[in-house]
């Protein structure tokens, strides 16, 4: 059988069922573009991860005068407790750096960061605590220093980020769990609509397909250009949902949160191209499997 | 070369069975009639020697075959040895007359050189010549069943099977198919026709198979549709 006979099957084939072929090219978009986006959810949470957990800090904040949490009984910590903290904090195993944040410090620091914003202007040198900066080797450890120093004297709280990335992070497993979910339906939807197309078409080309089963075409040679139309149109639609998948993270990503810090911990145009050989692998032998297993169902010989 | 021995067909859901113990054999090169009203049996004859359907019971030989062992995978190939030819002409309307014939040979996956130089050719054999560009409302009824003849062999098969190929056309036109099959025949091909056109059957004085109900109630070399029985 010649490729260019199969091919002009193929093309004829799909004109003549051209609406079949355009609702599954964009079902088949729909359930990849849902896809990509959790799974790229999902690699942006993993880069995250990585570039905050080497940055994760846990902030053991020193009791002032003013402080009213019940553990500086109203004393602001005294030279013997802060070093003895310090002490303790480098003598820890699982403690990676140390550092001291004076109150002077902490107002420039705070004056930086909120240059813009008019409550600066309230705010005095003292009103934000001296602080230790703690460093873990294993961010995942931080609850070690925390049990240690909560209750120790001179300690009005500690704080530690990675209950704030924690949210963030669940937040995003959620939106790549939902995703994912919506993902599996549609492919459903769409090996459906596969089986549904492949029908119909067989049903246009019922007069050719009797003709071929009569002049004793093998039954691969009646298959075949189906399971090609179909390959045809589920990697036009994987195509275009890596496009759209490209396009949004460039849109949405890159323009819109390039200004804010976080440029280096995103995913980029990489991490759409490692993608891409899976979906489309995925949908390829969706479509092929969906194929064969219709064809034997209906194109009986 | 087609061989029904004790053969019985009984159709899902049917009471009445289609062939009741039928006994034919045709030899190479044979030309045959089956006649008989419609519903006696004559296109189940066909559709089993074509392994379109199975007999019920009995054997059933077409090209050294027993048909009944052929597994599914096997059926194609036996295919392309034999020709056929309906009523209803079966060309595919899209397609022009030399795309139709070389339909045929283009899914059994022959070369485009073979199918250039055996498409023309057909076509001239059955009287075709220069009509290969139309479409096939273009053509008459009759040119349109030449077609059907040419694509069906094209591939030089060894048997070629007719179910009413004259049934949609008229007397004159009629005659000028069954001597194309004629020619086709003294070429070598085994010819079966299934026919109830009383006529043509007349015309050519060839061996006859009556059917009544399924069963073979005559069998006669040289003869007539409704010569009377034991009469030759």
């Amino acid at each position: 059988m010649k490729a260019g006979f199969i091919a002009g099957e193929v093309w004829s084939g799909l004109r003549r069922n051209l609406s079949m072929a355009l609702s599954v090219i964009l079902v088949t978009m729909v359930s990849m573009f849902l896809l990509g986006m959790g799974l790229l959810a999902q690699r942006q949470a993993d880069t995250m991860k990585g570039y905050w957990y080497d940055r994760i800090q846990v902030s053991i904040y020193l009791c002032t005068d003013t402080s009213l949490q019940p553990n500086c009984q109203g004393q602001a910590a005294t030279e013997a407790q802060q070093e003895s903290i310090e002490n303790q904090l480098k003598a820890m195993p699982e403690v990676k750096e140390v550092f001291h944040e004076s109150e002077a410090e902490a107002f420039a620091r705070f004056k930086e960061q909120f240059r813009n914003s008019p409550i600066t202007g309230n705010v005095q040198q003292g009103d934000i605590p001296q602080s230790f900066r703690v460093q873990l080797s294993d961010p995942t450890k931080y609850a070690v220093v925390t049990s240690q120093f909560e209750r120790a004297p001179g300690v009005a709280s500690v704080q530690d980020q990675e209950k704030v990335l924690k949210r963030f992070f669940q937040i995003i497993n959620w939106i790549t769990v939902f995703s994912v979910f919506l993902a599996g339906l549609m492919v459903v939807c769409a090996a459906l609509l596969m089986a549904t197309t492949i029908r119909q078409a067989a049903f246009i080309r019922r007069r050719e397909i009797g003709i071929m089963r009569l002049v004793g075409a093998s039954n691969w040679t009646i298959r075949m250009p189906f399971i090609i139309e179909m390959l045809v149109v589920a990697t036009l639609g994987v195509g275009l949902a890596v496009g759209m998948l490209w396009l949004g993270l460039r849109l949405i990503f890159n323009l819109g949160f390039n200004q804010v810090v976080l440029n280096k911990a995103l995913i980029g145009a990489n991490d759409v191209w490692a993608l891409t050989p899976w979906l489309f692998g995925g949908v390829i032998v969706i479509a092929v499997l969906t194929s064969v297993v219709t064809l034997r169902r209906y194109l009986r010989v | 070369m087609i061989r029904f021995d004790n053969v019985s067909k009984v159709y899902p859901r049917s009471t009445r069975p289609a062939l009741t113990d039928v006994n034919v054999n045709v030899e190479r090169g044979e030309f045959v009639f089956v006649v008989g009203p419609s519903g006696s049996g004559k296109s189940t004859m066909l559709r089993l020697a074509l392994r379109e359907e199975k007999a019920t019971s009995g054997t059933v030989l077409v090209a050294g075959q027993d048909l009944s062992g052929l597994s599914a995978r096997k059926v194609p190939r036996f295919r392309r040895g034999i020709g056929a030819v309906f009523q209803d002409f079966r060309l595919l309307p899209g397609k022009t007359v030399d795309q139709n014939v070389a339909f045929a040979l283009q899914v059994i996956g022959k070369p485009t050189s073979a199918i250039r130089q055996l498409v023309p050719e057909t076509l001239e054999m059955v009287g075709l010549e220069g009509k290969g560009k139309r479409l096939p409302h273009q053509l008459s009824g009759g040119e349109q069943q030449r077609v059907a003849i040419a694509r069906a062999v094209v591939n030089k098969p060894q048997i070629l099977l007719c179910d009413e190929p004259t049934g949609n056309l008229d007397p004159k036109i009629s005659l000028d198919i069954v001597h194309l099959l004629d020619r086709i025949n003294r070429s070598g091909t085994t010819v079966v026709m299934a026919t109830h056109d009383a006529d043509t059957v007349n015309e050519m004085r060839r061996r006859v198979v009556q059917l009544e109900d399924g069963v073979v109630v005559r069998d006669a070399e040289d003869a007539t549709y409704l010569a009377p029985e034991g009469e030759k």
